[in-house]
């Protein structure tokens, strides 16, 4: 186990460089000059001249990416072009925003739809099944702007239940150390804060959540419906087991295999920044950095933008596929 | 004769599908004894195993369900028998009963161990549902249940995995499961049919003993009458959701009566015959529900005539614990006609 993990760990480095090289000549590619953004329409092309020379563009292609990856090793992600600071400072405040909203979101998506897919699947056909899939259905094909302004509306404005903007009280902000405003309240000691900051998570948590979570509610009926017709499950009926403990114990682990896949990708798909839900709810997350930046043609923030994004996806998947050895011992090491 | 441990008296199993109702299992009754090894015979979907999984209360609803009929299970409750109706009682009790006291093996041992829990879990499984154990004893108890089915390194083999085994293995596996809270019955689905021949010996001898040494009554469900020779004390024969013929295993190898058990006896290979062709039934199973007049194995009977299409027969006693469902050994008429048959 331990060696197949240090295995996977090392075949992702292969995956990170061809992904960055990807990245790195796609935004290469872009048509337009950093060094014309920076100084405007009206420099001199000698002005413009001593600046490429200055951040490297004039060098040659694989030198510049070179440079790129040996500063990535170091954790130096760059310098943004329009505010001049360091990209790897300034990128995670709205990268953990994005990530507390989307742990938010997938683990409201997962604990109701794995439930709703599991009753659904032992109680087929009945009433319950009925409505969940329907809700399912509704849910994956909902236009998730619509979700969002209708759950402002009717939480935020007519019952007032819920804030439906931002992460906290701006008058009141959380002092920030992990950027995590749930963690950051907890180790300030301020109670009133974490309520604050989970409010603030509902509403777009459960917009975001919704297409996952009927994925998932669908993905873990099909498969649960196949699992619980096996001759184990009937093995273990036969022993005189409870329901609850041949449904949960033996059936849901056995049909978790490609809940997990589907789980892993919308987490990735979350992580990547949901721009319209961000831009709804006014969630200072990584999405809208990464599109403010490309209004801005700002390419470092583009590039690393970018780079940080599909990392993230690649270990989630990594975090998958140990996973999968771990529940199944048949996956060879 | 010993008491029966388990009697089942007209039961009647149907499945419910959109080609309409099924009776997959019509009015059987039949009943075990103590220590007794009973065979269930039959061609492939004549209800054998809906049968066997009536009795543990473990057919597949919707579309199944036992319609008819009552299970009855023999209980020691303060000192006194009383029968417990399978069929009636609440699903709680009857989950308290499957698995301690009645106990089944099935037909696929390749498929019905859980392939992501290790061999101990799954037994320790078992008996923590019904024997209050400490971690150690149940431990100890899958041990030594491993060892008595005959695995080899029976205290490396409880933390290993299903896939991890061959075929002839799991079965041990399954019956260390269905032994693990020493049952009164066990009911063995053709708990040979997937293996090879040399493994089928082993899990036969390896159920005698354990019908020997501790007395358990087996329901042996199988269509080979090889298996029930070995094993059987005595015999149940189905065809099409009925018990055609009933008795010991001596009357029905030695002196069948009904056509079909005489078809099926006929059908089996001679060691000295061996250039002759084997003999089949001709035809195939009807479908279940598909006959509606008549004896359901007339279509096939080589000694059919007109009554046999138009009623259908009853079990009749013949001798002592003697059965037939066949108007050829009514008494009134039909005795003649059984002389001619049984002549040629
Ligand atoms: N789930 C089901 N749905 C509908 N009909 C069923 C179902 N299970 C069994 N049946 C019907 O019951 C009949 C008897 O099936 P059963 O499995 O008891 O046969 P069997 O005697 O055990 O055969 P085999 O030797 O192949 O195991 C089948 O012919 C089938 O029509
Ligand atoms: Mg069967």
């Amino acid at each position: 186990m331990i060696s197949y993990t240090i295995r996977r760990i090392l075949m992702l480095i292969p995956v990170l460089i061809g992904m960055s090289l990807i990245t790195f000549s796609i935004i290469h590619l872009i048509p337009g000059n950093p060094a014309q953004t920076i100084l405007g329409e009206q420099a001199t092309p000698q002005a413009i001249e001593q600046l490429e020379e200055q951040l490297g563009l004039n060098e040659p292609y694989f030198v510049q990416y070179g440079n790129y990856m040996m500063g990535l090793a170091q954790g130096d992600l760059g310098t943004s072009l329009r505010t001049k600071g360091e990209i790897s400072s300034e990128i995670w405040p709205f990268l953990a925003a994005t990530i507390e909203l989307t742990i938010f979101a997938m683990v409201f998506a997962i604990i109701v739809g794995v439930n709703a897919g599991i009753i659904s699947a032992w109680k087929q056909n009945s009433i319950f099944d009925y409505a969940s899939m329907l809700i399912a259905l509704v849910g994956v094909s909902m236009p998730i702007f619509w979700l969002g302004l209708m759950e402002q509306w009717i939480f935020a404005q007519e019952l007032g239940w819920l804030p439906a903007f931002g992460r906290g009280n701006p008058r009141d902000p959380v002092e920030t150390v992990t950027h995590f405003y749930l963690v950051d309240s907890m180790i300030n000691g301020r109670p009133d804060q974490i309520w604050t900051s989970f409010k603030h998570l509902i509403l777009p948590g459960v917009a975001l959540g919704t297409i996952p979570m009927a994925i998932i509610a669908r993905m873990t009926r099909s498969s649960m419906l196949e699992v619980l017709r096996s001759d184990y499950i009937r093995t273990i009926e036969a022993k005189g087991a409870r329901d609850l403990s041949v449904v949960y114990r033996h059936g849901f682990k056995n049909a978790v295999i490609p809940v997990l896949t589907v789980v892993g990708l919308q987490t990735g798909t979350l992580l990547g920044g949901a721009i319209l839900t961000e831009t709804i709810f006014s969630w200072p997350g990584v999405g809208r950095y990464v599109y403010e930046a490309i209004g801005n043609r700002d390419y470092p923030v583009i590039q690393s933008g970018i780079i940080v994004i599909a990392t993230m996806f690649v270990f989630i998947n990594l975090i998958v596929d140990l996973l999968y050895s771990y529940i199944d011992p048949r996956i060879k090491y | 004769m010993n008491k029966p441990v388990l009697e089942v008296n007209h039961l009647s199993t149907h499945f419910f599908t959109d080609r309409g109702e099924i009776p997959a299992v019509d009015d059987v009754s039949f009943a075990i004894h103590e220590k007794e090894v009973l065979g269930i015979v039959g061609e492939s979907g004549c209800g054998k195993s809906v049968t066997s999984l009536s009795v543990m209360g473990l057919v597949p609803n919707p579309p199944g369900k036992i319609v008819a009929g009552e299970i009855l299970f023999r209980q020691q409750k303060a000192g006194n028998e009383v029968d417990e109706d399978l069929v009636k009682i609440s699903k709680k009790r009857l989950r308290r009963i499957r698995g301690n006291q009645i106990a089944m093996i099935f037909q696929e041992p390749m498929t019905s161990l859980d392939p992501l829990f290790t061999i101990g879990f799954q037994i320790i499984e078992a008996v923590k549902l019904h024997r209050k154990v400490t971690k150690k004893q149940a431990r100890q108890i899958a041990v030594d249940k491993l060892k008595l089915v005959g695995i080899p390194r029976p205290d490396e083999v409880v933390d290993e995995y299903p896939h991890q085994l061959s075929g002839g293995m799991r079965q041990r596996v399954m019956i260390a499961i269905a032994m693990s809270c020493d049952p009164e019955v066990l009911i063995a689905d053709e708990p040979t049919t997937a293996l090879d021949v040399t493994i089928q010996a082993q899990i036969l001898e390896l159920m005698k003993k354990l019908n020997k040494e501790k007395g358990t009554a087996i329901m042996m469900i199988t269509h080979d009458l090889g298996v029930v020779a070995e094993m059987c004390d005595r015999v149940a024969v189905m065809y099409a959701g009925k018990i055609v013929e009933q008795g010991t295993v001596r009357t029905i190898l030695k002196d069948p009566k009904h056509p079909y058990t005489r078809g099926l006896i006929r059908s089996l290979p001679k060691m000295h015959e061996r250039d002759k062709r084997l003999y089949s039934i001709p035809g195939n199973v009807p479908k279940p529900g598909s006959i509606q007049n008549g004896c359901r194995f007339a279509p096939r009977c080589g000694d059919v005539f007109d009554r046999c299409l138009k009623e259908n027969p009853e079990l009749l006693p013949l001798n002592e614990g003697h059965h037939c469902r066949c108007f050829l050994y009514e008494k009134e008429g039909a005795t003649v006609h059984a002389e001619t048959v049984a002549r040629s």
